[in-house]
């Protein structure tokens, strides 16, 4: 009898020291887990997201001639009340001068042109890619992804030496005699089209690329056997199935093309509008911030319903 | 079957070219004699020992490889802290804010990117004194914030291609999270992590927009140096840096390439050599 009751205890306090270290365990275990989430966390609230709400302040703040260069967006004035000053000055100014309007409106038209051209040229490499011999294929696609890791800005400061005045193409063609005088391609809006499309065809390609791979392509073939010809198969097989690749590729060039700066700067010179050169040099050059904020929120704006269509695209695919 | 073939082939030739002349051009050009890039004056490597006598070139190239290195590193660790707890943690709390300030670094304008960094600096600095002066630590700071985005999606995308039994047959035995972790996860995310390494080192060496905002005076990296040297036309010792530059990488590239093409074969070979091991035992 005395001995089960030892027996009893001990075997109680066995499992109360079993639910403690459990608990204890349970604890880490969740302070671990805080911890990862956490950190990341913690330097995206401030690093990235914090960030945007001080350019929606400043971008209706007053501008005024001090350093900073904005007024204050709370003050405290005399009598102690607290002064909330909102200024939405800088927005109808935007909307009143006809430039922001047309650098957003050319923006548009130069990224959306420069998208479509990525496709043209992009879908038939990824096609051939994806039906080449797996050897070929591998060395096909390390060619590909090669210019990503080399400077994006020395890829576009190849073409000014190829598209100047006395530059590799002009003389070429003079040589042949096609030409008397050289063709002014560079500082215009040919070559930011060009700069632009040999920049970010390959984030064209690789997500076309990506999608084909997983394709049938025997789907193809049978189609062709049934007798379709080649256009039809093409634009009822597949377009449709490498819809996925084709939406993807397209919003990785077009929202990056949008607020290019590097690119309008260096080849289309003074003569090209585009919104990120206004916001760069509204910033740097004007030192209006509230302004070059006021830009900011506006192309932000202009991006959002593409941005969170390619979020969606990207978490579709990560999670799924 | 063999119209098909030629346009393949066709098709492929003028890809690669477009891709390829400009950069070729830009070599050839290096070795040019004349100051004047387009002209042609003969075979000289006299650029190269211009750009290596310029002690701004060194200077901006130690910058930016010590900024690179910083960032490849914070990123990587905090990209990995992110890609387990988005591939692992199932729902918690504020997830969708989480994967939205993850992903939305990816797409982002740079001039974006760049003003707003910019202007939390300046706010910090009149609210708490930092950071006093910009420049290297700002670079850095910026950069980790977008390269850990793209570290994050990669390791994110492994772990959910990787089966989680070796986790879980861990865990029946019981091994604790943190030994799992790190006897198991890590070193299976192992080639993940060099990826995603290596991803933001060149990010970081490439950028120039950023930079450009969150640098203060004094503090030029590679790209910005170029940057302003480009500006005002053509240079040769620019073509002779973009020559080093593009040489460096595709080595690298190849280098990396062929080891992941050796890996592949050897994987092949071993899939081979048990299917014909089990075709002998008859299953």
């Amino acid at each position: 009898m005395n001995g089960r009751a030892v027996e009893l205890v001990a075997s109680l306090r066995e499992g109360d020291w079993r639910t403690a270290a459990d608990q204890l365990l349970q604890r880490l275990q969740n302070a671990w887990k805080t911890l990862v989430v956490g950190v990341p966390y913690f330097w995206l609230l401030i690093f990235f997201l914090a960030p945007f709400f001080i350019v929606l302040k400043i971008s209706v703040a007053e501008s005024i001639i001090a350093s900073p260069p904005f007024s204050p967006l709370v003050d405290l004035t005399e009598e102690g009340i607290i002064n909330l000053k909102l200024v939405l000055d800088n927005y109808a100014y935007l909307w009143e001068d006809q430039l922001y309007i047309d650098s957003y409106l050319n923006s548009l038209k130069i990224s959306t042109i420069s998208t479509l051209l990525c496709l043209l040229i992009g879908y038939p490499i990824a096609y051939a890619i994806v039906r080449s011999s797996p050897t070929a294929k591998n060395i096909l696609l390390l060619m590909i992804i090669l210019p990503f890791w080399t400077s994006f800005l020395l890829r576009v400061y190849a073409w000014m030496g190829l598209l100047a005045d006395q530059g590799t193409i002009n003389s070429f063609l003079i040589w042949l005699g096609i030409i008397d005088e050289p063709i002014r391609m560079l500082y215009a809006e040919f070559a930011v089209y060009v700069g632009i499309v040999y920049t970010y065809v390959p984030f064209m390609i690789l997500p076309l690329y990506a999608n084909m791979e997983k394709l049938d392509i025997t789907l193809h073939e049978a189609a062709a056997d049934l007798g379709a010809r080649p256009f039809t198969t093409f634009r009822t097989v597949t377009v449709p199935m490498t819809m996925p690749g084709i939406v993807a590729g397209s919003l990785l060039v077009f929202i990056p093309a949008t607020g290019e700066f590097v690119i309008p700067d260096l080849l289309g010179g003074g003569n090209v509008l585009m919104i990120g050169r206004v916001l760069y040099n509204e910033f740097n050059a004007n030192h209006d911030w509230p302004v070059a904020a006021a830009v900011a929120i506006v192309l932000l704006l202009v991006l959002v319903i593409p941005m969170m269509i390619y979020q969606h695209i990207q978490s579709g695919e990560t999670e799924g | 079957m063999g119209k098909r073939t030629t346009f393949q082939f066709s098709v492929l030739c003028f890809g690669m070219a477009f891709l390829y002349v400009p950069m070729v051009l830009l070599i050839v050009y290096s070795f040019n004699y004349s100051k004047i890039v387009p002209v042609w004056g003969g075979w000289s490597t006299r650029w190269y020992t211009v750009l290596f006598e310029s002690e701004e070139v060194w200077a901006a190239l130690t910058l930016s490889l010590k900024i690179a290195l910083m960032n490849a590193t914070f990123a990587t660790l905090l990209g990995v802290l992110a890609g387990i707890a988005l591939a692992r943690f199932g729902r918690f709390r504020g997830r969708t804010l989480f994967t939205g300030m993850i992903s939305a670094p990816l797409v982002m304008p740079e001039v974006i990117t760049g003003l707003s960094l910019l202007l939390l600096f300046i706010t910090l600095g009149d609210l708490i004194g930092w950071p006093g002066e910009r420049g290297i630590t700002t670079i850095t700071i910026a950069h980790i914030t977008f390269s850990m985005a793209y570290v994050t999606v990669i390791i994110q995308s492994r772990l959910t291609g990787m089966a989680q039994d070796l986790e879980e047959a861990a865990m029946d035995l019981g091994s604790k999270p943190f030994r799992v972790l790190t006897d198991i996860t890590l070193p299976l995310l192992a080639p993940g992590m060099l990826a995603g390494w290596l991803l933001a080192f060149t990010l970081s060496l490439d950028d120039l927009v950023i930079a450009s905002f969150v640098s203060g005076p004094g503090a030029n990296t590679l790209p910005m140096l170029i940057y302003s040297r480009v500006r005002l036309g053509l240079r040769p010792d620019i073509n002779a840096l973009a020559t080093i530059i593009i040489v460096v990488v595709a080595i690298g590239v190849c280098i990396a390439g062929w080891l992941l093409f050796r890996q592949q074969r050897q994987r092949e070979r071993d899939m081979q050599m048990a299917a014909t091991e089990n075709l002998k035992t008859g299953y």
